[in-house]
């Protein structure tokens, strides 16, 4: 007992650790990747290709002054940042990263907690980290922050449903809602070291859920609630200091669990090709979890946002319907196919 | 004690905590999050119970997208805890608030009295994984034993999405029609007043 406690806590810390370092430089990732996309060159004055610049903005935000407007409501003013930003960092405690391993003489599993209804935990505090947003955005006393607020819980009520149905496909296809049994069975041996990866198998979900993930994390073209262009900065106006850089981490945090789920569900996990087993499979998760992170700026500097109605008919009148059809296909399928 | 009995003693004091701070608020909005709160310690006490897929859903239905639906709404309508939503005060209401609440008192005594509650608690520290309240039991029941009265609940959401979808849509012709029947009504209710 007391050994698995301690390795759990050296777990837990060590992911905390890494996602927060991860947000970090998700940062300095987009600015610099945003940069060369529009023929700038992004920041590269703080350190060698500008590498030091999330740690001179978080210096910044950490001495700027705590701004509190007098017409806003304290408590749920105060609940707001930490609401979007705890829900984020606890879906990473289902997110397998590597085969089980032993380091120091210590027994290490490949994930914090092995539930065996790891997916469930993950839409289940996912859902919550809209309250973060609609609170901010109503305690603020501030119109644009809560037109923002009112915009991102109606875009989460249309969302949640095609997101939640995107991964059925998966589920039906392994029968298993355990992230570890997910990415155990998608391993190969043979050379096609991708050949069993549920990207292949339903490919529509995949596409659904990368759709309806980007809408949840109010992304680009999807990033309506804090649309610069018509609401000032939409749920956190009002906010200053390090209240704004909650927020701003909380972002970025679910952009990497997004990343981190995706690879879990449709790419493999930390499977990597048989002929390179001696890497770490830490490092294939890290890889692919990046060329996600790299995709999510990719698109931020492709799309234009989208109109509000054009929001909520593409939610209900296209990604619902798709939803709904690649459930009940992929059920048939597995039932026909036994 | 087990840690079993510590959790649930603590989450259940929350969720009745919750669920009574929730019935005293004017702020709807402190409402709706003393509600969450009591969702939340109930899920606990299903995890705490083995049954951790019942625990997931009340998560991700309740207090993930019902709840969020209230606190829009709320937001919507501006509600902030300054308007006067109390009961009217009349002799009949008042009469009819305390009968409704002993029925519901008497309810709730018969209830308690008549459930047979087993003496030692299960608790998932002492529980097969796989076992009651997980993915597969519940719908191997749901889809046997419980088949029709979950048929007949699906259908009653659906006429009650309709049923929304009906009145909320009013056509260009249809427009005029219910506005007329508004403003007769209207006309007939200040009548009513002034006679």
């Amino acid at each position: 007992m007391f050994e698995v406690i301690l390795t759990s806590s050296i777990q837990v810390v060590v992911v905390i650790v890494v996602v927060l370092t991860g947000c970090a430089w998700a940062t300095w990732l987009e600015r610099k990747v945003l940069g060369h996309m529009q023929q700038r060159i992004g920041p590269s004055y703080t350190g060698p290709y500008g590498l030091l610049q999330p740690v001179a903005d978080g210096l910044k935000l950490i001495f700027k002054e705590d701004i509190v407007p007098d017409s806003v409501e304290r408590l749920t003013y105060t609940l707001g940042p930490m609401l979007s930003f705890v829900p984020a960092l606890l879906t990473f405690a289902v997110i397998p990263y590597s085969r089980d391993f032993s380091l120091f003489g210590l027994e290490f599993k490949g994930v914090i907690s092995d539930l065996n209804i790891g997916i469930l935990w993950i839409f289940a505090v996912t859902s919550l980290g809209v309250y973060g947003l609609v609170l901010a955005g109503w305690s603020s006393g501030s119109k644009y922050s809560l037109l923002g607020g009112i915009r991102s819980s109606a875009q989460m009520i249309s969302y949640e449903v095609s997101y939640g149905l995107s991964i059925v496909g998966v589920i039906v296809i392994a029968g298993t809602l355990s992230m570890t049994e997910l990415v155990a069975k998608q391993a190969s041996d043979s050379i096609w070291f991708f050949e069993n990866w549920y990207l292949w198998r339903n490919p529509i979900g995949f596409l659904l859920y990368l759709t309806c993930a980007i809408a949840e994390t109010n992304r680009t073209p999807f990033d309506l609630p804090e649309a610069e262009s018509e609401l000032v900065a939409g749920y956190h106006t009002e906010y200053s200091s390090m209240r704004f850089a909650l927020f701003f981490i909380g972002e970025y945090a679910n952009m990497l669990a997004v990343a981190c789920v995706a690879t879990t569900l449709f790419f493999g996990g930390w499977n990597g090709p048989a002929f390179l087993s001696f890497v770490p499979p830490v490092i294939w998760f890290l890889i692919k979890v990046f060329v996600f992170m790299f995709c999510y700026v990719w698109l931020r500097a492709t799309f234009p946002r989208f109109r509000y109605d054009q929001l909520m008919r593409f939610g209900w009148l296209v990604l619902l319907p798709l939803a709904i059809l690649n459930a009940m296909v992929t059920g048939l399928v597995v039932l026909w196919l036994g | 004690m087990s840690i079993d009995t510590v959790i649930f003693f603590i989450s259940a004091v929350v969720a009745v905590f919750g669920a009574t701070m929730m019935i005293t608020q004017r702020n709807p909005v402190a409402s709706v999050l003393y509600f969450i709160v009591s969702l939340l310690a109930q899920a606990v006490c299903y995890v705490q119970l083995g049954a951790l897929f019942v625990g997931a859903m009340l998560v991700i239905v309740y207090a993930g997208a019902i709840m969020v639906l209230f606190l829009f709404v709320i937001m919507l309508l501006n509600l902030r805890g300054t308007e006067d939503l109390g009961a009217s005060t009349g002799r009949v209401s008042r009469f009819t608030k305390y009968l409704v609440s002993i029925l519901l008192i008497a309810e709730l005594v018969f209830v308690i009295k008549s459930v047979f509650i087993p003496a030692t608690t299960t608790g998932i520290m002492s529980m097969p994984a796989d076992e009651f309240g997980n993915v597969a039991p519940v719908s191997k029941l749901l889809f046997t034993r419980y088949l029709y009265p979950f048929e007949l609940t699906g259908v009653l959401l659906l006429v009650a999405i309709v049923g929304a979808v009906v009145l909320a849509k009013i056509d260009r012709g249809d427009k005029k029609r219910v506005t007329d029947e508004l403003e007769e009504s209207a006309g007939q209710a200040t009548d009513g007043t002034a006679g």
